[in-house]
């Protein structure tokens, strides 16, 4: 688990809150509630599982298990700008392991890492279903297609100075 | 849509969504409007065309103008000669690759003459958030048929005499699986579709739910009155953000219209569907995993028997498919199961969809009858092998299937040839590879994925696929033996008998049909320690051969690691130790002086 202490406030614990009661605390929807968590705190810590697994009615020790089981669930923030390379087949074959490791070159960080200034985080994608512009990189929602090692100091010049 | 002269039909794909560089549908609109015919002419988003490659598409209706790589400053173009003058825009049809001739109907193109689109029947023709276009097109007419004259038994029937089987992987007959669900007696039965899609590749079913929601919908509601289930789910990957946008708006318009809920059309008969979401676990897609998934579990397989129609959701009677299986449905109550059963070969009825990606001319997706050879696909439809190159292999089945090469390429595709010839049909992902594909590469790439993906539930595959990959890689780094290539084929013998679930029983797959179809390959790597395909970093390395070479400095601007050295007019050299074989020296070089040894 990451070590770094998360303080909650009390508008958080009453976001997730309300998140469960939308989904009627009910534990088969613990899923769907971790998405929702997800997707307003950007990612999972300890802390927030534990509030979670209390609303829903689990044990943390569930939740980390669930958590830990689906990739899409991370317990480590992403950077301002995540970069997701995707890795499936027909990017695969169509280069996206040297566009890949011309990222981490560039940001010098590996997969599943946020730079220092926390502004990149590189992570691998399975196939995002735009295998006609392979190789795909995507930086947020914004999706590069036919990158080439050459095109990977363009996409990190774009954000470099964006604040 | 009657009311409007004209259609211009943009692709809301995700490729062409990805392709289009600014908001072509708002750039198309806002030249109609400056042009006062916004009332004319309307502009709508659809389901993908299928040919991803020369995306953004744009069609024109009524007189089927096809468009490629439309970009939105082009939409001035399209408005003032195509819409008010009536004259095509030559520039942005088709050329063709050969002939050099521009297309304009895409009836015509090599990429759809030999399609038959049944699944895909509505993608592209109908705005997937109007269920009013859908009903246009005989949408939710088989489920009047069904409620109102068949009743549940006559349907399974016609299912049953349509040799419909499941397009998720497996190939089960759909009929004999609603006939089964509907025997077991129970309170409470469920019906979920299966929009996993975890093949690394693979984009059919993401692309149906985008393009024609309302056809899933209806098929799962007909699902639900033939088995008595009164509930629906839904299981889609959290990765197909358009596709569930589209999902969710189609079956709030399914409510509104009383197609779900309470007493549909009259009938007494209840239902309604929720989406559950996936989070990115391959092994989910397994059905019994995705049920686990379903109760808010871990997903991991559980032991069948119970087949889900036994015990699945909540521990009741559950019937799952997939998502191109049920867009069939429709169309087979409304045509009849005769007409199904005479498109297809002799146990594989009917069409399948297929991703085509990887290294041909037409990457998208088609849907061919069963039986189409290889061939067909990849050099007519596919229009061959890119950039020139040599075909080397096709791969079917995803991580699952295996890799055929050009003694396959006649074999008709169906579910049992697949199988015959040692790959599988799989859900559709169709991988090309040419010459500079090197299998040995391939088979670790797709073995890499399964040891990500395995739930670890039992140590063959857990344990087995980890020993298989480290091998692999062995090979790949020029340190693998002789004995290694036989420790590879026990292994995976051993991991396909004994693994609990599907991922671990065909994860394999890849590296014996490699070896089957490319075992000089294999021998190559171990014994010479080279890789003819050029992809193997250790085994390799770049050179600059003195006579070509006029030193141009082109490649040392270009080295990321400045590891070439030469004043200008002389030979240049790459320092071994530094090098990361990028190959962008090689790439840059116009006087052919770099060289792979
Ligand atoms: C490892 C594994 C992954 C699978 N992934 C999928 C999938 O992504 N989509 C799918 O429809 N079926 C998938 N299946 C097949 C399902 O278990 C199941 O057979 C299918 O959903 C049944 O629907 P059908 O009969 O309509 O094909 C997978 C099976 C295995 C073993
Ligand atoms: S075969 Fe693999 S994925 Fe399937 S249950 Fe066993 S460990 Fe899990
Ligand atoms: S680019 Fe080619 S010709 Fe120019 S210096 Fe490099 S090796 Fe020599
Ligand atoms: S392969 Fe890349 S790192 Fe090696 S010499 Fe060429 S450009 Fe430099």
């Amino acid at each position: 688990m990451s070590s770094v202490k998360v303080e909650l406030h009390q508008k958080d614990v009453d976001k997730i809150k309300a998140i469960a009661k939308e989904h009627h605390n009910e534990p088969e929807e613990l899923i769907n509630v971790l998405h929702a968590t997800q997707e307003f705190f950007g990612y999972l810590p300890a802390e927030v599982q534990e509030i979670v697994g209390e609303e829903m009615n689990v044990s943390a020790a569930k939740v980390f298990g669930v958590v830990t089981f689906y990739s899409f669930f991370t317990m480590t923030p992403m950077g301002r700008y995540p970069i997701s390379i995707c890795t499936g087949t027909a990017c695969y074959v169509r280069g996206a392991e040297t566009v890949l490791d011309e990222f981490k070159r560039q940001l010098n960080v590996e997969v599943g890492v946020t730079t220092e200034d926390g502004k990149f985080s590189i992570n691998c994608l399975r196939c995002v279903g735009a295998c006609g512009l392979a190789p795909v990189v995507m930086v947020g929602d914004k999706t590069y297609g036919r990158v080439s090692p050459d095109g990977v100091k363009d996409i990190i010049d774009e954000y470099k100075d964006a604040e | 849509m009657a009311k409007h002269k004209m259609n211009l039909m943009v692709c809301g794909g995700t490729g062409c969504y990805a392709s289009a560089k600014g908001d072509l549908v708002k750039a198309l609109s806002e030249e109609l409007e400056a042009n006062d015919l916004s009332g004319e002419v309307q502009v709508i988003t659809t389901g993908c065309f299928g040919f991803c490659e020369k995306g953004p598409i744009v069609k024109v209706l009524p007189d089927n103008t096809f468009y490629v790589e439309v970009q939105p400053e082009d939409a001035e173009q399209i408005v003032k000669e195509h819409v008010i003058k009536g004259r095509k825009v030559e520039k942005l049809l088709y050329k063709h690759p050969h002939t050099k001739e521009r297309i304009s109907d895409s009836v015509h193109m090599d990429f759809y003459k030999k399609q038959i689109r049944i699944a895909l029947r509505n993608c592209g023709i109908v705005d997937p958030e109007s269920i009013d276009d859908y009903i246009a097109r005989e949408g939710y007419q088989a489920l009047g048929t069904v409620l109102g004259e068949l009743g549940p038994q006559k349907t399974i029937d016609i299912m049953k005499e349509s040799g419909l089987r499941g397009r998720g992987g497996g190939g089960f007959p759909a009929g004999l699986k609603w006939q089964f669900a509907k025997n077991n007696p129970s309170d409470e039965k469920y019906v979920v579709c299966n929009a996993d899609e975890g093949d690394p590749g693979a984009f059919m079913d993401r692309s149906i739910l985008e393009g024609d929601p309302h056809t899933v919908i209806e098929a799962m509601i007909i699902n639900g009155y033939a088995i008595h289930a009164n509930e629906g789910l839904v299981y889609i990957r959290a990765e197909y953000p358009l596709a569930i946008k589209r999902l969710k708006i189609a079956l709030n318009q399914a409510r509104e219209y009383g197609l779900l809920g309470k007493d549909i059309l009259g009938s007494g008969f209840d239902f309604d569907i929720q989406i559950r979401y996936g989070a990115g676990a391959f092994v989910c897609g397994e059905e019994t995993a995705l049920i686990q998934s379903m109760e808010g579990e871990r997903g991991e397989p559980t032991v069948k028997p119970p087949f889900p129609a036994e015990s699945g959701y909540r521990g009741k009677p559950t019937n799952v498919n997939n998502v191109e299986t049920y867009a069939n449905i429709p169309v087979i109550i409304n045509k009849g199961a005769s007409w199904f059963a005479s498109i297809g070969s002799k146990n594989s009825k009917g069409t399948k969809v297929f991703a085509l990606a990887g290294k041909v001319n037409n990457v998208g997706l088609i849907e061919v009858p069963m039986g189409t050879t290889l061939r067909e696909v990849i050099f007519e439809i596919g229009g061959g092998i890119k950039d020139g190159k040599k075909f080397k292999a096709v791969q079917t089945g995803g991580p699952s299937g295996g890799c055929l090469t050009h003694k396959h390429l006649d074999t008709p595709i169906d579910y049992d040839n697949l199988i015959k010839v040692g790959s599988m049909m799989g859900s559709g992902g169709m991988i090309v590879m040419d010459e500079d594909d090197c299998m040995v590469s391939v088979s670790k790439f797709y073995l890499d994925f399964t040891v990500e993906e395995s739930c670890g539930k039992c140590s063959p595959c857990r344990i087995g696929n980890k020993r298989l990959y480290e091998i692999l890689e062995r090979i790949t780094d020029g340190k693998g033996k002789k004995e290694d290539l036989d420790k590879l084929r026990n292994l995976s013998t051993v991991i396909k008998e004994a693994s609990l679930c599907g991922l671990g029983q065909t994860s394999p797959n890849p590296v014996m049909s490699t070896m089957d179809n490319f075992y000089e390959e294999y021998e190559q790597h171990v014994t010479d320690k080279k890789c003819a395909a050029g992809s193997c970093k250790s085994l390799m390395s770049y050179h600059i051969i003195a006579e070509n070479c006029v030193g141009c400095t082109a490649c040392a601007r270009k080295c990321p690691v400045n590891c070439i050295t030469g004043e200008k007019k002389q030979v240049h050299e790459i320092k071994q130790d530094l090098c990361i074989k990028c190959g962008n020296c090689m790439e840059v070089c116009k006087f052919n002086a770099v060289t792979i040894i």
